[in-house]
């Protein structure tokens, strides 16, 4: 939940839970502009380079650019940063890069900026280095002490052992005593409490040792139980790094300026920057930016990553329109009567954020074997230093027996049991085109057993596809070509690619009337392609377009053609023994269409936001656990109520924020196997808790019976680290 | 057992070093781009003379 509100605070730049989230974006915003006045930073994303030759051509090209004073290209985030002067903007870069054959798209600074650098990566890696460094160091010492050196020379190597555990210690446990006090502090316990109870306890007595010429010391020990346990950190921040950095790259994809009618003039203005009143030009196939009402031109809209409704809208002077719609055919003149965070696009997300979701009411696997242990492991360390402090009335023995329970039991090999198999799963994923954003989402998404799918973008690409060609005279085929190829509006371009092999008829007169149709005159003869009321046809059920020849009307019928993949992503499903849902805001007549053509017995049609949440959670009142893939504002809410959501990349930004994976490319078809995949990340990760369990079963009672010497938690710890981290690998 | 009083500080100070690099290559962003960097050493623009 607090993560859901940081991350929409930070994308949004506004509310947030805390001050700092607060802030934090405020002082970015800052910083952009400050970059901006000095000479701006740029920033592309390059999704075709691929090697040596590119980047040099890539940055050979940029740098010859007028005004560009440095450029840097990132191959593994397929990224260029360009340094340059103010007036150079990310579109003149665009056309560099496409002049010299690169696909390039511009990325909104300020929100790559916070991805620049991974700060509390890097500080992890320093302290993983440092407490690497320190444990081979002391480790060399301890062999030799275990191989024998006595007296003088093993007092010497104790006394050398200290002094480079100590600073180590302090530089590189920092994470765990901070992580530890913060869990005291509210009084609980989590598994950093004996974690750092172990490291302070074995540093004190391995020095009361020491200092009286002792046999044992555990600074090796200490040393290399923090090494393993910040390589365990290290390798889950990583993880999560990786996909937070792709999330927002999508989300700086999408750069948020709109053209505005300013004292007669249009310009160029970061959505930020609009007032209310505001005349903001919205071009054919661009999204309004603001809440508003249409002040001039006519158009249609497509509402369906609103409200799911693939039929578009007619737009006329006067009409409502809200952020978020798509215009499709005229340029219209919105006046702005909301924007920013007042939109109702914007405040339907931020109610996402405030419902309760899937996520925050999911214990993951970790800590609940935390809630188990933290507890065990300080009672039966309490146990057996009172048991000796009695038994032998030495308090130096008691507390030494104590220690060593402490150092072994420490879960060393649960801090890499979780995160070791979530990063070979995640970077399977990866591989197949799946961004995993949370942390438990890869454990909830293998407690699926019922799947719930959102039509319009979802299932299908939202883009329409001609049903009725045969219906077409042939005569008539090259009228509608020369019709539809003078028209942007989707259903036109649907027709043109169908009628591609067609030579178009020489017609007179030819124009768009934004909202109708286009139309023309063929030998004197109007000829028309539009709406069925323009052309005084009777509207039937589905997406449709009519023809009018001089021979008669024709209806041309569309269907939503189906995305990659999802025909056997469904089958899939299917067959592994889920249920499968359709729930959509469209018309019945196509989601019954759609529904039968995939074989999915279970839809609802003409759902609201409301409905689908709803339906989910009745659903997950009966016991289910729903996987919800969706795409539209419309299904926010049902993808935060769900267990675990899925959305693809095309899917509006807060559907992005609102799941748990992304799906990065246009198919559909790698979500059956991304189950299977957590289902078996699940069980390596129950396999790993078993090994670490086992492991302690022989070494615990050692340690209680005063048995254990610091080479045999050396190796006991080493041990069940590495085949922890092995079994993880079995993973591929 | 004298030969210790030498051993053992140039080992702490080679590990050291070590150590101290690998610090100066993180400071320096040298992990920012590691496949970039391995395609990097294919490329000739600069074979010639290094870059300025």
């Amino acid at each position: 939940m607090a993560d859901l509100t940081a991350d929409i605070g930070a994308e949004r730049g506004g509310m947030a839970a805390c001050p700092a989230c607060a802030v934090a974006p405020a002082a970015e915003d800052l910083a952009a502009r400050a970059a901006q006045i000095e000479g701006a930073t740029l920033a592309l994303s390059l999704p075709g380079i691929h090697c040596a030759a590119c980047i040099d051509t890539v940055e050979r090209a940029l740098s010859r650019a007028p005004g560009v004073r440095e450029a840097r290209v990132n191959l593994t985030l397929k990224r260029a940063q360009v340094k340059a002067d103010p007036e150079v903007t990310a579109e003149d870069l665009v056309r560099v890069v496409e002049g010299v054959g690169y696909e390039a798209h511009e990325l909104d600074p300020g929100t790559i900026a916070a991805t620049a650098t991974d700060r509390a990566g890097r500080a992890l890696l320093m302290r993983l280095a440092v407490a690497g460094f320190a444990s081979m160091n002391v480790m060399l010492l301890s062999v030799s002490v275990w191989s024998g050196a006595a007296d003088a020379t093993r007092d010497l190597f104790h006394w050398i052992s200290a002094a480079i555990t100590l600073p180590a210690i302090a530089f590189c446990a920092q994470p765990f005593f901070v992580s530890a006090f913060a869990a005291l502090r509210v009084r609980r316990l989590n598994m950093d409490v004996p974690i750092a109870l172990a490291i302070v306890l074995a540093l004190v007595t391995s020095l009361w040792e020491t200092s009286l010429s002792g046999e044992h010391a555990y600074f090796d020990a200490a040393l290399t139980l923090t090494f393993f346990l910040l390589a365990g950190r290290y390798l889950d921040h990583r993880t999560r790094a990786a996909a937070r950095s792709a999330a927002e790259e999508l989300t700086a994809l999408e750069v948020p300026r709109a053209l505005v009618r300013r004292d007669g003039a249009e310009v160029q203005l970061p959505v930020a920057e609009l007032r209310i009143g505001d005349l903001v030009v919205v071009r054919p196939g661009a999204r309004m930016p603001v809440d508003g009402e249409i002040a001039e031109g006519a158009s249609e809209l497509d509402r369906a990553l609103l409200t799911g409704e693939t039929r578009p809208v007619p737009a006329r002077p006067g009409q409502r329109v809200s952020a978020g719609e798509v215009n499709l055919t005229g340029p219209l003149v919105v006046r702005a009567t909301a924007i920013g965070r007042d939109t109702s696009l914007a405040r339907m997300a931020d109610l996402v954020a405030i419902a309760e979701s899937g996520r925050s009411r999911y214990t993951s696997l970790a800590d609940r074997a935390a809630k188990l242990y933290a507890p065990g492991v300080h009672i039966l360390s309490a146990l057996s230093f009172l048991g000796w402090f009695l038994w032998s009335g030495d308090l130096r023995v008691a507390l030494n027996i104590a220690a060593a329970v402490l150092i072994i039991t420490c879960p060393c090999a649960l801090g890499l049991a979780v995160p070791a198999v979530t990063t070979a799963a995640s970077g399977r994923l990866f591989r197949r085109g799946m961004l995993v954003k949370h942390e438990t989402a890869l454990e909830r998404l293998s407690e699926v057993d019922t799947v719930v799918f959102d039509k319009t973008g979802t299932l299908t690409s939202g883009k329409p596809q001609l049903v009725n060609l045969d219906d077409l005279p042939p005569g008539a085929r090259g009228i509608a070509l020369a019709l539809a190829s003078a028209s942007a509006h989707p259903l036109s371009q649907a027709l043109a690619a169908a009628l591609a092999g067609e030579t178009p008829v020489a017609l007179e007169a030819l124009r768009e009337l934004p909202g109708y149709g286009t139309e023309a005159l063929l030998e004197g003869h109007p000829v028309r392609l539009g709406r069925a009321e323009w052309l005084g046809a009777t509207p039937g059920p589905g997406t449709a377009t009519w023809l009018q020849t001089p021979e008669g009307l024709t209806e041309i019928r569309f269907a939503d053609s189906l995305r990659p993949g999802a025909a056997e992503a469904v089958a899939d499903l299917l067959a592994q023994g889920r249920r499968v849902a359709l729930i959509s805001g469209d018309a019945e007549g196509a989601v019954a269409a759609l529904a039968a053509r995939l074989g999915i017995t279970d839809w609802q049609a003409g759902a609201l936001p409301g409905d689908k949440a709803a339906r989910i959670a009745a659903l997950q009142e009966d016991g289910a656990k729903v996987l919800m893939v969706g795409d539209g504002l419309n299904d926010t809410a049902a993808l935060s109520t769900a267990h675990v959501s899925i959305s693809p990349a095309s899917a509006l930004d807060a559907a992005r924020v609102a799941s748990d994976i992304v799906l990065l490319g246009g198919d559909l078809s790698p979500i059956p196997g991304a189950l299977r995949t957590s289902a078996r990340a699940t069980r390596r990760i129950r396999e790993n808790f078993r090994i670490a369990t086992f492991y302690n079963v022989i070494a615990v009672p050692l340690a209680v019976a005063g048995l254990c010497s610091p080479l045999i938690a050396a190796l006991a710890m080493s041990a069940s680290s590495i085949t922890v981290s092995l079994n993880a690998l079995r993973l591929r | 057992m004298d030969i210790l009083v030498w051993l053992i500080p140039i080992s702490l100070f080679l590990g050291g070093l070590g150590l101290v690099a690998f610090i100066w290559t993180v400071r320096s962003d040298q992990y920012e781009d590691p496949d970039g960097s391995s395609q990097r050493i294919l490329s000739d623009q600069w074979d010639d003379r290094p870059k300025p």
